[in-house]
């Protein structure tokens, strides 16, 4: 089968083109055949992953959460895409940039924020915090801390799905920079060749910390790598969450119905530094008003109000719910508990063993 | 009771447990149509075919990686790296994946797979492809470490490792593969985390794992045989966990010890015995603890250097001698 890679317009441009009226064409069009419900849905679900970031910024500078803490300021349209090409059955691994992620794979944002806070009712009972979020019911397999580290588990999780003849698929979301290590060739060309029903999804936001993605790829154009593994390729504006959702829907469920896997890079603009401690100083000021043009809550917003999906009140509405929605994980968070020390040797082993170490580092070995 | 090959009572127990359970599968380089680079798989494909014995591409990461996710949705790999040198280039996957999955999401889904893998010189394969680096492992908590020395063990400790709900590495020995041994008729799984007393002695102690257990073995029956020196050996079995009660156990009763181990001294397995022995025996011991380790140079190929290089039953006896003859309890 030949690669069959596709490209479709880069970010900047296509926002420019929507900012000028031409993309929606006469009456709405680009809103046509589309629930107003679910516009206003897509629209309150990114507006509720911006406010839940800005208050994880504002936990971090409160030294409430520690750790590193990557925001998902700027993709909101990808993360909501994404999840919305999805069944809740199917199967989500990320990196450690997946708060939003957890969110929209229907994590309750107060399990997110209590995960932040290191409490027992987070996501992974305070053992993981930012990087390392985990909900079986939600499907979300893991957020991972090494770059590249869950695309072969990724690939595994569809060996499974494969093995025991289920129909859910795994998307396998990761960054521009994970593009160069070795697992992610490992991973693609093993999903290729034993037909693993898994869609890799990598967020171009073109900078791998502060290095931009022509200086860290040879091919820059990443969504063509996938022709190294006869798999389809595809390239999508990550700042338009219809773009993102279709082109997402259409590769998952070809991977559920063939098992081919498939590639799709999603070109999207990051609105802050790497994590919350990073000004960006790398970053030109033509880089930074650029993302700032892009911003695709803002945008989003703008564009329904144009189209009479939403109007002015009717989106302050829904602004006021996610604030409130956020301000509540926040409150939740807060009032959970520390995990107790007394809990610490709990998660060493599933299968208990004989001598297992439960030494504290003041303890006597015998 | 029969007597079999380790190599035979590897595959036998894949076999069985292959028979038993269905989410048991294989998946390494060579082990379907080239039926194992040591033929532990042979014949596996033929009767399971290709879904449950899956010949993988020389990248180890990846295929790694693919066992430790199809884990986590609790199939059983069990997974033959061809040598643990090349296990090195999956350290991501098994180091901060495989072994951290159950404690950083709060014990909500755990790695129930096997890693195979021999380790070991002798066979003039040269720096690279003789090392015994399971010290790698056995550091590092969330993983189980294993090292049968006979064929009865490697059967009950595969069977305990394939239903373990962790990862584990399990460590095999070139030079193990064609050593025989009675194996019951009935193998019940062994406990992991315990070592074994498998001589009884009241003189020393000698404590070894893997080939070194072995040797050991027939080290104290031939000293007990040709010089009436009554030496007790402790064989570690489990190197995460560390069974330091039986070792320390028997030290008290003996009041010294010689550990005998293929890798490197400086910072190797020996040492972590050696301080067990100084925790729970200090006020027991008659002479000092003697470790007998691997020259600490990268493996040569030479047969004369290597042979130099490894630890053997002559430097195993010397040692023992020595230490003996320190507290006078070597009769002449």
């Amino acid at each position: 089968m030949a690669q069959t890679a596709t490209r479709t317009k880069p970010a900047t441009r296509a926002t420019k083109s929507r900012r000028s009226g031409s993309v929606r064409g006469s009456g709405g069009g680009r809103f046509a055949g589309e629930s107003p419900e679910l516009l206003k849905d897509y629209f309150y679900e990114m507006t509720l992953i911006r406010r839940f970031e800005e208050r994880a910024a504002q936990g971090y500078t409160q030294a409430k959460i520690g750790g590193y803490c990557h925001l998902n300021l700027g993709e909101e349209a990808t993360v909501v895409g994404l999840m919305r090409s999805l069944r809740k059955s199917d199967l989500l691994f990320t990196n450690y940039r997946e708060h939003g992620y957890a969110i929209a794979k229907g994590i309750e944002p107060g399990r997110v924020m209590a995960e932040l806070y290191g409490r027992t009712t987070g996501t992974s009972k305070g053992w993981g915090g930012s990087m390392h979020m985990f909900d079986v019911e939600a499907g979300l397999l893991g957020g991972y801390g090494i770059v590249g580290g869950q695309i072969p588990l990724a690939t595994g999780a569809a060996l499974a799905i494969d093995y025991r003849g289920g129909d859910q698929v795994v998307m396998c979301q990761m960054g521009d920079g994970t593009t160069n290590i070795g697992a992610f060739h490992e991973a693609l060309n093993i999903a290729a060749l034993w037909n693993l029903p898994v869609v890799f999804v990598v967020i171009n936001n073109q900078l791998g910390m502060g290095t931009t993605v022509d200086k860290s790829s040879a091919e820059p154009e990443l969504y063509k790598r996938a022709a190294a593994y006869r798999m389809h390729g595809e390239r999508v504006d990550g700042n338009d969450v219809l773009a993102v959702r279709d082109a997402a829907a259409r590769l998952v469920e070809q991977a559920r119905e063939t098992g081919r896997p498939a590639l799709l890079e999603a070109v999207s603009e990051r609105l802050k530094g790497h994590s919350v401690v990073d000004p960006g100083k790398y970053r030109s000021e033509e880089s930074v008003e650029q993302a700032k043009q892009a911003d695709p809550v803002a945008n989003f917003r703008a564009e329904l109000i144009e189209a009479g999906v939403l109007d002015e009140d009717v989106a302050v509405e829904i602004e006021r719910k996610a604030q409130a929605e956020a301000d509540a994980a926040v409150a939740f968070a807060d009032d959970s508990p520390h995990p107790d020390p007394s809990t610490l040797f709990h998660y060493t082993y599933a299968t208990p063993v004989a001598n297992d170490s439960r030494r504290l580092p003041a303890d006597p070995v015998f | 009771m029969a007597v079999i090959t380790y190599r035979q009572a590897l595959h036998d127990t894949l076999r069985d447990e292959m028979l038993r359970d269905e989410d048991v599968f294989l998946i390494g380089e060579e082990i379907g149509v080239f039926e194992g680079s040591y033929k532990i798989t042979a014949g596996l494909l033929k009767e399971f075919g290709e879904k449950r014995v899956r010949d993988t591409p020389i990248a180890e990461e990846g295929f790694v990686g693919a066992a430790v996710g199809a884990a986590m949705l609790g199939l059983r790999p069990v997974v033959e790296l061809m040598t643990i040198n090349f296990s090195l280039i999956a350290l991501d996957q098994i180091v901060n994946h495989a072994a951290k999955i159950y404690g950083m999401f709060g014990g909500q889904t755990s790695v129930p797979m096997v890693l195979r893998t021999p380790g070991g010189g002798g066979q003039q394969l040269g720096a690279t492809h003789s090392q015994n680096i399971e010290l790698y492992y056995a550091f590092v908590p969330g993983l189980k470490v294993v090292a049968p020395s006979t064929p009865a063990d490697a059967k009950a400790l595969l069977l305990a490792s394939i239903r373990d709900n962790d990862p584990v590495l399990f460590l095999e020995n070139l030079a193990l593969y064609n050593t025989k041994g009675e194996v019951p008729d009935v193998v019940e799984p062994a406990e992991i985390g315990k070592a074994k007393v498998t001589k009884q002695g009241t003189d020393i102690t000698i404590i070894g794992y893997s080939r070194m257990a072995m040797v050991a073995q027939q080290v104290a029956e031939k000293l007990q045989a040709d010089e009436g020196i009554n030496a007790e050996v402790v064989d570690l079995r489990s190197l995460r966990p560390l069974d330091r009660e039986t070792v320390v156990e028997s030290v008290r009763k003996t009041g010294c010890a010689v550990i005998a181990e293929d890798d490197w001294l400086t910072y190797g397995i020996g040492a972590e015995i050696a301080a067990s022995i100084s925790d729970g025996a200090f006020d027991y011991l008659d002479a000092p603890v003697r470790r007998v380790a691997a020259a600490e140079v990268p493996l040569p190929y030479a047969k004369p250097l290597e042979r130099a290089a490894l630890p053997s039953a002559e430097s195993l006896t010397t040692a023992v001698h020595q230490t003996l003859d320190a507290v006078g309890r070597r009769r002449r």
